[in-house]
């Protein structure tokens, strides 16, 4: 019997994903054994700790280029996201952090409790929030840092169930509107697996493609389906049908039209600060998957997909768009425009060569700015029942608290596209590469749906600016420091982004290069 | 005919180039930015400001007058007397590159001073003219900025910064016309002067488009140096259009109507702004663009007939005006007229044409001056059928004015002999017919002049008195307002002589100016010339003399058809509203209906669209997990049936 040999490990090239685990795992520890008390002020240092070691990490590890222990790869395009993710996380940590606009924070003690019964309502007024927030999101963090580096689709799978679970259990453990929340969480769960399943299906029938290579050994690594590609003597319907089907899981996760039909429901049942969460960091990781999927293992197939996934991010753009235009909740206005959103970076996941990957990767980066300030102002817009949501509700707000209204208008011309804001130049940046790919089709779909886009947009900026503040209009809460802290960041990062986008384009273009 | 339409293409004489500045030059930019604080300072202290602002504003020119004069001398003791400043990159877009740059050279100069210098004096009067005005400091403030933007038009180094100023005099301009705003015929003359700006605007706008794009500069001396390879048609249409931003901003034919409307502001501000400086911004335009003019013969032309037209329009209607300030005003349009005369026809008559800007500058501001004066004794009347007799009680303004009075007619040897005069001998020197049309213009517009100033002269100082019973004692105004008046008449008796005599030297460092051109022979002799201008002035004067010195009816008196159509403005103001107005109100209207017809139907369709398709999918939105993934299923089911229809090639 031959001795089984581990391949050798590069530590320190996985060192932010150990890191963020054994955070979590810490975190776990801290719950079970720290006083109830002790808990929040122990955890949320533990875990921005955990985030500032992993990133210090990514930065050390800025030249690596590296395959290590034949699953994971740590290159340009890891690196970037890896960080994205981190930093992104750091700011939504901050919003979950926050104590002190309600009592005990968005979330609820005990989730066991039965929804909206009597005892429900009295948690809901007096009792602390729930601690497992913190190794739950750090859990998800760090199968995002997986997902983003896994080099076979068989690591990406695991890591997205890793990133996965934790999301559906953050889902149902709003503090107020109980049912709703618990019911988005069953939602996406049962539809996260059934995209699970779909992913798997894909892997099974890609390793059978690989599996025609005279002497090349059949496998999911992305280099062997990338040879397979182009040399294997499998039937091709094999290929295309589990490409097919690995898309769809992760397009799923990316929230691409028709697979869409959870972002909705979801972010408008989850609590605020993991929405943002979900919009700014899922997004990262799902378009580093489609990234790393499509630009390294099926490169050789691009003239195939492009057509079909076109398609795809037409339709996506133009549902997130014309739906938006009739929402009446903030945050499902905010979900759909996060789908929109998913169509363009599709344009860009589309447009060849490392200009679409670096434009692509650009706009994660500033779109997650954005969206997380606008859902931290989300939190803000308050009554007694908790947020109020409702856009009816937001009529008026201008005169009641200019400052917040201000800001949330400068986020919403951001999404909208409007030049001196991030969200121009993330647009520009990935219409220009698939303008010079020769994707006009798609170009021009994105700037139609742009255009229809900016209606919902304007139209709250309307409602908060030109209407009279009627009885019904809330009150804007005064944030505690952590939530002013992640509403400054993603400003300021919105209109840094937007003047001088030179330094983190540079950035991203140094990075756009995927080791094989 | 046949050789004045040929586009005569002359290259330029030389290459225009600029020196770096440095020293004392290197701070021109503070020329710009001292009235321009001071206007900030003023406008955002509000009435904090009121007790000393109008003094600040005072100062800011003062000292921009005195380092104006400073930096004129040191530009004097150089080889290549033009030096520009780059301060920054104003704008880089694609091709284009603007500078924000600054060229001091003597053209520029000479303007800087008299901006200054007449703009100081002028200053100094509102002090005392504008003491009992609520707005007083807002009023230093919009002077300021205007002082600030005219600079800034003078001193820019590329066609830009010129627009900039522009735009910036049209804006004080507006400012001021409207500076008592709560009258209506202020109101109104500062709605026509901005929109009949806005005419002349836009072709100076399209004019420096057309050079960025044929060009791909709009740098002075890089423009200069590349229209020689242009298309004799494009400088053509180049020239036209600066042509139309000089008549628009000048009171020229055909944009003329808003400038005597614009009297309805305080009178410094007519002094300074609508005589003195300003209206002059559209000489600037052509001298400083010569040789784009001088390229084309077809435009010198055209620029030469509206020179002459207006002239003679101006003076014409000059004749029977009863308003003081109104028929300065069409003097101003005739005299910018001579001025356009000069510059169109080319050659050495640039600098003559600049000649008698600055002359102009000094004896119209004074005789603008010396009619607030005079307002200012008669309670702001402004009808010369009831002044009269004004001397005997006003001595300073009545000597002051009568200097202005003798050196706008011409008469030798006081300041209009040395700048009209050449003007008159240049317009005879053409080669064929046009010499005797447009000298003969110019000769019947000089006694036309010396008519209607003589009439405006005597029926105010001189003959019965014919006052409304309200007035009792006309009294001198003070001396913050004699001194500059005094000033002005010293400077409007000798300034002509003084600036004939140097100017022209001086202005040869110009870029282009020093150009010489074959001299023609003149038609007539100059003595010839001479003789016929100073007697047909000499002519003029006596007749007004005779004719007015009893005085004059106090009301309209019916008229013959030429006096009649003279009180209307010519009929341009009909012809304008017949031509322009009409037409564009209609086709307003049409543009309306298509707009809420067409336009909008097909917009607001659209919006429907897609809201009622954006409501109609929401349904599909139900809620339920098992549609959700039917429509995941469906949606899956499609990807792949794309994917394995471009596998077998359907797609292809």
């Amino acid at each position: 019997m031959t001795e089984f040999e581990l391949p050798p490990i590069d530590y320190v090239a996985i060192a932010p994903i150990l890191i963020i685990m054994g955070a979590a795992v810490l975190g776990v520890l801290v719950e079970a054994f720290v006083p109830r008390r002790l808990r929040h002020p122990v955890q949320l240092p533990l875990a921005l700790l955990a985030v500032l070691a992993a990133l210090t990490m990514v930065v050390v590890n800025a030249d690596k280029r590296v395959i290590t222990f034949g699953v994971i790869a740590i290159d340009g395009p890891t690196l970037f996201l890896q960080g994205a993710i981190l930093v992104l996380s750091a700011v939504a940590l901050l919003l979950v952090g926050e104590r002190a606009i309600e009592r005990g924070g968005a979330f609820v003690a005990q989730a066991a409790i039965t929804a909206d019964s009597p005892d429900d309502r009295r948690q809901a007024e007096r009792a602390g929030g729930a601690g497992e927030v913190y190794p739950l999101v750090t859990f998800a963090v760090g199968g995002m840092l997986i997902f983003v580096s896994a080099n076979d689709l068989l690591t990406m799978f695991i890591a997205l169930e890793v990133f996965s679970l934790p999301l559906y259990l953050l889902c149902a453990l709003a503090r107020r509107r109980r049912l709703l929340s618990q019911e988005a969480a069953m939602k996406y769960f049962l539809l996260g697996a059934y995209a699970s399943a779909f992913f798997l299906f894909g892997l099974a029938l890609l390793y059978g493609f690989t599996a025609g290579m005279g002497d090349r050994q059949a496998g999911v690594d992305f280099s062997t389906i990338h040879a397979a590609v182009a040399n294997s003597t499998q039937s091709r319907v094999l290929l295309f049908a589990g490409m097919a089907l690995v898309a769809i899981g992760l397009l799923f996760k990316a929230a691409a039209a028709p697979f869409h039909v959870w972002t909705p429901d979801v972010y408008q049942g989850a609590p605020t600060p993991i929405t943002g969460f979900m919009a700014a960091c899922t997004k990262v990781a799902a378009f580093g998957a489609l990234l790393r999927v499509f630009h390294v293992a099926f490169e050789g197939a691009r003239w195939d997909f492009t057509p079909v996934l076109g398609a795809v991010a037409v339709l996506t753009m133009l549902v997130g768009a014309v739906l938006a235009v009739t929402q009446t909740d903030i945050k499902r206005l905010l979900a759909y425009s996060s789908i929109a959103n998913a169509g363009y970076l599709l344009v860009g996941v589309l447009a060849p060569g490392p200009e679409g990957l670096s434009g692509t990767m650009f706009y994660l980066v500033a779109y997650g700015f954005t969206v997380l300030a606008a859902f931290a102002v989300v939190t803000l817009v308050r009554d007694a029942d908790g947020e109020a949501t409702h856009l009816s509700r937001w009529a008026g707000l201008g005169r009641r608290s200019p400052l917040y209204a201000s800001l949330f208008t400068f986020i919403l011309l951001a999404f909208a596209g409007i030049p001196l804001t991030s969200g121009f130049i993330s647009k520009f940046a990935v219409f220009g590469p698939a303008l010079s790919g020769g994707q006009v089709w798609l170009v021009i779909a994105g700037v139609l749906t742009s255009m229809v886009l900016a209606f919902p947009y304007l139209r709250v900026v309307v409602m908060m600016w030109l209407s009279e503040p009627g009885e019904t209009t809330p009150t804007v809460t005064v944030p505690g420091g952590l939530t002013s802290a992640a509403l400054a960041i993603g400003v300021i990062a919105t209109l840094v982004l937007g003047v001088v986008p030179g330094p983190l384009l540079d950035l991203a273009t140094g990075a756009a290069d995927f080791v094989r | 005919m046949d050789e004045i339409l040929t586009y005569a293409q002359a290259a330029p004489a030389e290459t225009v180039s600029y020196a770096t500045a440095d020293g004392l030059l290197s701070n021109v930019w503070l020329l710009v930015a001292i009235p321009l604080v001071s206007a900030a300072v003023l406008l955002l202290l509000g009435r904090r400001a009121d007790r000393w602002g109008h003094w600040l504003g005072v100062a800011a020119v003062g000292a921009a007058f005195l380092l104006g004069l400073a930096s004129f001398l040191g530009l004097r003791g150089l080889e290549n007397k033009s030096v520009q400043l780059s301060l920054w990159d104003f704008m880089v877009v694609g091709g284009l590159h603007v500078d924000f740059g600054l060229l001091f050279d003597p053209l520029a100069g000479v303007f800087v001073l008299l901006i200054t210098g007449v703009g100081f004096l002028i200053h100094l009067y509102a002090v005392e003219y504008m003491a009992v005005d609520a707005g007083r400091r807002r009023f230093f403030a919009y002077f300021n900025l205007f002082i600030a933007a005219m600079l800034l038009l003078v001193l820019g180094n590329n066609y830009v910064m010129l627009y900039f100023g522009w735009e910036g005099v049209g804006l004080a301009s507006y400012l001021l016309i409207n500076f008592w705003y709560t009258r209506p015929a202020a109101a109104t003359a500062g709605k026509k002067a901005f929109l009949m700006n806005r005419v002349g605007d836009a072709g100076l706008a399209i004019a420096i488009f057309i050079m960025f794009a044929t060009l791909g500069t709009t740098q002075y001396d890089e423009v200069f140096n590349g229209v020689g390879a242009l298309t004799g048609g494009t400088v053509l249409v180049l020239g036209l259009l600066l042509l139309l931003g000089a008549a628009g901003k000048s009171g020229q034919f055909p944009l003329q109507a808003w400038l005597p409307d614009a009297m309805e502001g305080p009178t410094p501000v007519s002094a300074l702004i609508h005589a003195a400086t300003m209206v002059t911004a559209g000489v600037y335009l052509i001298a400083r663009s010569n040789i784009i003019f001088s390229a084309n013969s077809t435009l010198q032309l055209v620029v030469v007939s509206v020179g002459a037209l207006t002239l003679l329009l101006g003076a014409i209607i000059g004749c029977a005006k009863d308003d003081i300030k109104r028929v300065l005003a069409w003097s101003t349009v005739s005299q910018i007229g001579y001025m356009f005369l000069g510059v169109g026809l080319g050659g050495a008559a640039y600098a003559l044409a600049i000649v008698h800007l600055l002359a102009h500058g000094f004896f119209k501001a004074n005789m603008f001056l010396g009619a607030g004066s005079v307002m200012h004794a008669m309670k702001d009347q402004v009808d010369i059928r009831r002044f009269g007799g004004l001397s005997k009680y006003m001595k300073i303004t009545w000597l002051t004015f009568g200097a202005g009075w003798v050196a706008i007619i011409g008469m030798f040897p006081f300041s209009g002999y040395f700048s009209k005069e050449p003007i008159i001998a240049a317009a005879f020197q053409r080669e064929d017919w046009t010499a005797w049309l447009f000298g003969g213009a110019a000769v019947l517009g000089a006694a036309l002049t010396a008519f209607y100033m003589t009439r405006l002269f005597v029926l105010t100082f001189h003959g019965p008195k014919r006052w409304t019973t309200d007035i009792e004692h006309p009294h001198e105004s003070p001396p913050l307002m004699t001194v500059p008046l005094i000033l002005l008449g010293i400077g409007s008796l000798g300034a002509g002589w003084l600036l004939a005599t140097s100017v022209p030297d001086w202005l040869t460092a110009t870029g282009g100016l020093a150009a010489t051109e074959t001299h023609h022979e003149a038609v007539l002799p100059h003595w010839a010339i001479v003789v016929l201008s100073l007697g047909v002035t000499v002519l003029g004067a006596v007749l007004g003399w005779f004719l007015f010195r009893n005085g004059t009816a106090t009301a309209p008196q019916p008229a013959g058809v030429l006096v009649t159509a003279a009180r209307k403005n010519l009929y341009t103001d009909a012809v304008n509203e017949a031509v322009f107005e009409k037409p564009g109100i209609f086709l307003t209207r049409a543009l309306v209906y298509l707009d809420n017809r067409g336009i909008d139907g097909l917009v607001n369709g659209l919006a429907a669209g897609i809201g009622g398709g954006s409501g109609r999918l929401r349904r599909l939105q139900t809620g339920f997990v098992r549609s959700y993934a039917t429509s995941i299923l469906t949606g899956a089911l499609l990807v792949m049936a794309a994917f394995l229809a471009v596998q077998a090639g359907w797609l292809a």
